[in-house]
C-alpha cells in the first residue's frame, strides 16, 4: 500500500504521519505541493501544520495548488484520502468534504487530549473501530470549529465521522470534528490520529486510522 | 484602464465571530459598553481591465475561488478608476 503524504510549505506533521503509516504496515512517501500526478499511489494523507502560514484562512491557499488536481483524481479513482487538522481544513476548502472548520469559539489555540466518539465505521479509516466507540486523540488547532448549513443532511447520510464525546472544546456544531464525503472515502478529521499511534505517546487509539488504509 | 479594488469580507449574519466577541469583552474591561461588535477583512489591490464591469466580474471570480469561503462569508466589491 503506497501512501502519498502531501507536503506544503508549513506542513509540520508530515514525519509523524510517515512514522504512524510505517507502524501500520504501509509504504509512505512524501509528495511536494507542486506534483500534479499521484496515480502511482494507493491512498493520500494530507498532514497537519500551518500551510502558507494560515494566511487568508487555514487551508485556503493550499487548496489552489497543483497537487489538489492529483488529489481530485485520486478521489475519482475511489482511493482513500485522509486530511488531518490542516489537511482537514484544506479538504473543506476544496469542497471535497462539506462544511468548514473555522475559528474556535473561544478565539484560542487549543492543544489537548480529547475523548471522541466514532460516529461511523463505513470509511476505510474508521472501519476497524466499533460504531460509537470512545477513543482518545489530541487536538491542536485555532481554526477547528466545524460549521455546515446542512448538518441534518450529513447526519442522515452518515457523513459524520467523529464527534467530541463529552466536552466540546472549540464550539463545533453538534460537536462534530470529523466528516466524510458521500462515498465515505474522503475523510477530514481535526484530531490527530498520528499523535495517538503508540502507547508511549499516551494512546494508540489513532493507529487504526492508518491500519484501516492498509486493510482497504 | 487601471482600477483600484477593495474587497470587504464579512461573516454571514448569525455566524459566531470570536474575534469580535473578544474585542467587545476587552472594551468592557475598559468600561466601554458597546454592542454588535463586528470585524471585517478588507483586501485591496490594483489591476488593469477593459472596463468596470469586466473588472468587477474578474474580482467576483477571485472571491469565489480564493478570497472568500461561500459557506460562511459575504463580500462586497468596491472599484474606482486610479487617478
Amino acid at each position: 500500500m503506497d501512501v502519498a503524504i502531501i507536503r506544503f510549505p508549513g506542513s509540520n506533521c508530515d514525519r509523524d504521519v510517515h512514522h504512524a503509516l510505517e507502524i501500520a504496515g504501509a509504504n509512505p512517501d512524501y509528495v511536494w505541493w507542486n506534483q500534479r500526478d499521484l496515480s502511482s499511489f494507493d491512498a493520500v494523507v494530507i498532514p497537519g501544520g500551518f500551510s502558507y502560514g494560515d494566511y487568508l484562512r487555514a487551508g485556503a491557499i493550499a487548496a489552489i495548488t497543483p497537487v489538489i488536481e492529483g488529489i481530485k483524481e485520486t478521489v475519482k479513482e475511489k482511493k482513500p484520502v485522509l486530511g488531518i487538522c490542516n489537511g482537514a481544513q484544506i479538504l473543506a476548502e476544496i469542497g471535497l468534504v462539506p462544511g468548514v472548520f473555522t475559528n474556535n469559539s473561544n478565539a484560542k489555540f487549543i492543544c489537548k487530549w480529547t475523548d471522541l466518539r466514532v460516529k461511523t465505521t463505513r470509511t476505510p479509516f474508521t472501519s476497524m473501530y466499533d460504531k460509537n466507540e470512545i477513543i482518545k486523540m489530541p487536538i491542536a488547532h485555532a481554526e477547528g470549529r466545524y460549521y455546515d448549513d446542512e448538518i441534518e443532511k450529513l447526519q442522515d447520510q452518515d457523513q459524520i465521522v467523529l464527534a467530541f464525546a463529552d466536552e466540546n472544546p472549540n464550539g463545533s456544531l453538534e460537536a462534530v470534528t470529523g466528516v466524510c464525503d458521500e462515498e465515505g472515502l474522503v475523510c477530514a478529521v481535526m484530531p490527530h490520529p498520528e499523535r495517538a499511534s503508540e502507547n508511549i505517546l499516551g494512546s494508540d487509539d489513532g493507529l487504526k486510522f492508518f491500519k484501516g488504509i492498509v486493510n482497504y | 484602464m487601471k482600477y483600484n479594488a477593495e474587497v470587504k469580507i464579512s461573516l454571514k449574519k448569525g455566524m459566531l465571530n470570536p474575534e469580535a466577541a473578544t474585542i467587545e469583552r476587552a472594551l468592557a474591561l475598559l468600561k466601554y459598553n458597546v454592542k454588535n461588535t463586528d470585524t471585517i477583512q478588507i483586501i485591496k489591490f490594483s489591476l488593469e481591465g477593459e472596463n468596470a464591469e469586466v473588472v468587477r466580474r474578474e474580482i467576483d471570480e477571485m472571491c469565489q475561488r480564493l478570497l472568500c469561503n461561500p459557506v460562511i462569508h459575504n463580500y462586497e466589491i468596491g472599484i474606482s478608476l486610479e487617478d
